[in-house]
């Protein structure tokens, strides 16, 4: 017997515009409460709005970077509906004609790249916030009503929690890529809303569809989403159905619980806001906004690939972060070894990145830095190890390379006469390490490099050290 | 002289001759106001302490040698529907009977800028909805021609207080005849511009598609004259028009004794209009004046419009549907009236509007949440926008051939109070010859012509949108004929 999960996800994200979507008040997070607010914002009588540009254009760019149909004529309509956060009685949305029509976007998934379609992608005006007091007042912070939002809106295309966890991440890089929204969670500027229901593959029957709200994290949804995957999986093996419902993710039980049923939905006597001009975007426009666009993650990869000769895994690794993609173009261009340069960022620059839990953008490492501090390894200057410590220091003190070697005397020694006089030191001193490696120990001859390295304070040059052992046991001994 | 009988035009003359001071002018006024306004009942918040304040810095401007605005001094009056910084702006609702904005609204701005003195607020049907100003909540204005009978509405307040000489000028609103009708049943000159000529921004919504500033005066000019000066792109409504200039209406002024403006203008009359039911009285008024029209040159045809017979029904529709949505705002959240009975939010709601909102109010929020619910919006709402645009293509190929059309402005004569209130329908009706024009988006005036049993009688001059030139040419040509007896 095998279960189907099917999984669709609602997203707002807000945009980060300077200005509210209706009038001129500040968009930034947080102030006093009630400060960021106008008669516009805060629907006062006679007050009217005036749709802020910016807000469609971020929009289109989403609606870009999602592979959507653009809408040359589009308007907004609005939601009628009453609650304590709205200051108008209704919500200014849209309808019938959203922005951006239908979509796609892919993900990375085991079996290989899955595409998830969109719906649609529309723009809306977010509400107030209410504060829920301990004594049972409720106060009310206008600051974001009227800040501008997308609703994207997936097609139940997932089908496990952690493809629809792949495509939050996605989405929410894509956004942040394009600089269209900060995407932060915690601080609402992302919020997501689930519906799932689950298919007996072999009856075809169906449980009806869950909404889960309240999801506060990607782990959270992750979580929410195997709860009622699992609840709705037993609910079936019992024979029975579960109820067409909201439901909220309890964090702290680890549980979801039932908001309220829905029955017939809500009508919101959607009209046409006559406030606002009917939208036309210009196909000019659309293609001003398209030129005008960062590259997005995946063509950056598919040009790394190709311009780079670098392997997909680390195409997609070097350009998750646009900071990290630039801080890697950056480099080659003043070190013409994209591979190398690859293997110094994946590799060292990365971990330490991952150990300081920081973007590379804050750290005191330059592209210049390291493009130095690769041409001296590659010259061999100084050896690898070496390399990393000073990368080390790099990171540490904010000094270039060759500052830090001279200072710090680590210039490879790779003069023969040198190395050889090291070399026949350790010899005379380690016999038995050389009986051991003529006796096919090989292990034996990397204690004697070791030795070499050790007594030049790691300076000696490894290869040039190696050969010149086997050398002189050959010679000598 | 009593200074209140004068016209706007000839008070600003005798302001800039320094005949008066402008304290002395607003002192008049508000003596006016003092002596017939308890009667009358025009006014629901005076503004007197700082209008006197404006006067005398206004005053001391005229000593230091610096010219006044356009509207220097003038005392002007405003419809309670529009907001006004730190004075109360009531709606003539419960709802809002302590509601003070913090802002001013455009065309306050601009009276301001212009230095017109503001008397205060003038009383209206509660959210502007009705034709007698009956339904207001701070009681009945007055009509002060008969003042038995009402002022029309829904701005009765603001043509009342023009006839009565409390201001000189006055600002209304007109959603449906709500400017026009009152003018005409006041024996005023009220003018209700192109959607879009005007900005919007600051007048409390009734139906938002719909509603413009209306102006009111003593004459054509006065009425003209105040309308150039509100005029003018605002981009905090994205309603108004880049065209909208008040130029041209300040020429067509400025040519008011030339006899022969009108000659050749081509009049049409819409038969639909013309074939109901009107009352006999209004009848032969406006055929004498469309006579005085005709002798002075105009060319005068019957035309036939034949969806203007949908316009009442598609007006009803919509008005409801927008204001259903528009008044949703006032939830005793924010500001405006809050029941102090209530345990749920709904119950706050509910208790808040319930308590706080009239009859008629009511009943059209009703209606349109009915028109928009979604078993019917296609069957109603979404109907009665598709006719809209059929009536409005009927005013496109009429005024393809005519410059201007004419028609009674109501087909009653102003009426007794409560004759109307138990019927709404019968209070809809006296919209019947003003509605189409706000559903075309297009001008019009209406104009004193004539009495019936001593009861004024309007003119209804229509204009193609932003052709405000039109309609001030005919009414200037047709005041002048009726002052010279032609």
């Amino acid at each position: 017997m095998g279960y189907k999960t099917v999984i669709g996800l609602e997203i707002h994200a807000e945009l980060s515009t300077e200005t509210k979507m209706f009038c001129s008040c500040t968009n930034a997070f947080g102030g006093e409460a009630n400060t960021h607010c106008c008669p516009v914002c805060m629907g006062l009588p006679g007050a009217l709005p005036v749709l802020n540009k910016k807000a469609v254009e971020y929009a289109i760019k989403a609606g870009i970077a999602f592979n959507t149909k653009i809408n040359t004529k589009t308007r907004m309509d609005r939601k009628n509906y009453f609650y304590a956060d709205l200051v108008k009685g209704y919500q200014i949305s849209q309808d019938t004609i959203p922005l951006c029509g239908e979509g796609y976007t892919e993900i990375e998934i085991e079996e290989g790249t899955k595409r998830v379609n969109l719906q649609r992608i529309h723009i809306e005006e977010d509400t107030g916030k209410l504060t829920h007091t301990m004594d049972g007042d409720t106060l009310i912070d206008y600051n974001r009503a009227g800040v501008p939002l997308i609703e994207i809106v997936t097609k139940p295309d997932m089908n496990t929690p952690e493809e629809a966890r792949l495509f939050l991440e996605k989405l929410r890089a894509t956004l942040k890529y394009i600089e269209v929204s900060d995407v932060k969670m915690e601080e609402g500027s992302l919020r997501c809303d689930v519906n799932i229901n689950v298919v007996d593959t072999e009856t075809g029957l169906k449980t009806n569809i869950t909404e889960i709200k309240n999801l506060n994290s990607f782990r959270g949804a992750v979580k929410a989403m195997e709860y009622e995957e699992k609840r709705h999986i037993d609910t079936l093996k019992q024979g029975q159905n579960t109820l067409k419902e909201t439901r909220r993710w309890d964090e702290v039980k680890g549980e979801t619980i039932s908001m309220r049923e829905k029955g017939d939905t809500a009508d919101y006597r959607f009209a046409a806001d006559g406030d606002l001009a009917a939208i036309e975007i210009p196909e000019e426009w659309v293609n001003e906004i398209r030129n005008s666009m960062p590259e997005l993650p995946h063509h950056k990869k598919e040009r790394f690939v190709k311009e780079y000769a670098l392997s997909e895994y680390d195409a997609g690794v070097l350009t998750a972060s646009k900071a990290l993609a630039m801080f890697f173009e950056d480099t080659v261009k003043l070190l013409d070894d994209p591979k190398l340069v690859s293997n110094w960022v994946m590799g060292d620059v990365l971990r330490r990145l991952k150990d300081d839990d920081v973007e590379i953008e804050d750290t005191k490492l330059s592209p210049k830095d390291l493009s130095q501090l690769i041409a001296l390894v590659k010259s061999e200057k100084i050896n690898n190890n070496t390399g990393k410590k000073v990368l080390k220091e790099i990171f540490d003190t904010g000094k270039d390379p060759e500052t830090i070697v001279k200072e710090k005397g680590l210039i490879q020694i790779s003069d023969e006469s040198q190395v050889r006089e090291i070399v026949e030191k350790v010899l005379e001193d380690n016999k038995q390490s050389i009986e051991d490696y003529k006796s096919g120990k090989d292990r034996a001859l990397g204690f004697l490099v070791g030795q070499v390295m050790k007594i030049s304070r790691g300076k000696a040059n490894p290869q040039l050290a190696n050969k010149m052992i086997l050398d002189i046991i050959k010679e000598k001994y | 002289m009593d200074i209140t009988k004068l016209t706007a035009i000839e008070t600003k003359e005798i302001i800039k001759k320094r005949e008066l001071s402008v304290k002395e002018l607003i002192g008049s006024y508000l003596d006016k106001i003092d002596s017939v306004d308890k009667e009358i009942n025009a006014f629901i918040t005076l503004n007197r302490e700082e209008a006197l304040k404006n006067a005398e810095k206004l005053d001391k401007k005229i000593k230091n040698g610096q010219s006044l605005g356009a509207l220097g001094g003038l005392p002007i009056g405003i419809k309670d529907n529009i907001v006004t910084k730190d004075l109360k702006t009531t709606c003539g609702s419960k709802m809002l009977e302590n509601f003070i904005p913090p802002y001013d609204g455009k065309v306050v701005e601009k009276i301001k800028k212009e230095d017109g003195i503001i008397l205060g607020k003038l009383n209206l049907d509660e959210f502007a909805m009705g034709s007698s100003t009956e339904t207001s909540y701070f009681g009945e204005t007055k009509n002060p021609i008969n003042m038995e009978m009402v002022p029309g509405g829904s701005s009765g307040g603001s043509a009342a207080a023009v006839k009565a000489g409390e201001v000189l000028l006055s600002l209304g609103t007109d959603t449906g005849g709500s400017t026009r009708q009152p003018a005409a049943f006041c024996d005023v000159v009220g003018i209700k511009p192109s959607y879009g000529l005007v900005s919007r921004y600051g007048i409390v919504s009734l139906a938002n598609t719909l509603d413009t500033v209306g102006v009111l005066g003593k004459d054509v000019e006065d009425a003209a004259f105040f309308l150039s000066t509100l005029t003018g792109f605002d981009p905090l409504d994205s309603t108004s028009s880049e065209s909208a200039k008040g130029e041209t209406i300040r020429e067509s002024i400025v040519n008011k004794n030339d006899i022969n403006t009108i000659k050749g203008m081509k009049v049409g009359l819409p038969k639909e209009f013309f074939q109901t039911e009107i009352d006999k009285g209004i009848s032969r008024e406006v055929n004498k004046a469309i006579k005085i029209l005709e002798s002075l040159g105009a060319e005068i045809e019957e035309i036939s419009m034949p969806y203007l017979e949908y316009s009442l029904a598609v007006y009803h529709v919509i008005v409801a549907a927008e204001i259903s949505s528009n008044l949703a705002r006032f939830d005793g959240i924010r500001y405006g009236h809050r029941s102090e009975d209530y345990n749920t939010l709904d119950e706050l709601y509910i208790n808040s509007r319930t308590e706080a909102l009239g009859e008629e109010v009511k009943r059209r929020i009703m209606f349109g949440t009915y028109y928009l619910s979604k078993s019917n919006a296609n069957s109603h709402y979404e109907r009665a926008l598709k006719i809209r645009r059929l009536i409005k293509e009927d005013f496109d190929r009429a005024f393809g051939k005519y410059d201007i059309l004419l028609s009674p402005t109501s087909p009653i004569l102003p009426f007794k109070f409560g004759e109307k209130m138990t019927n709404p329908l019968s209070m809809y009706k006296a919209d019947l010859f003003t509605v189409p024009v706000n559903l075309g988006g297009l001008c019009a005036m209406s104009i004193p012509c004539g009495y019936e049993n001593g009861l004024p009688v309007g003119l209804q001059i229509i204009g193609d949108r932003f052709k405000e030139a039109n309609i001030i040419k005919a009414g200037l040509a047709l005041e002048g004929g009726l002052k010279n007896g032609i």
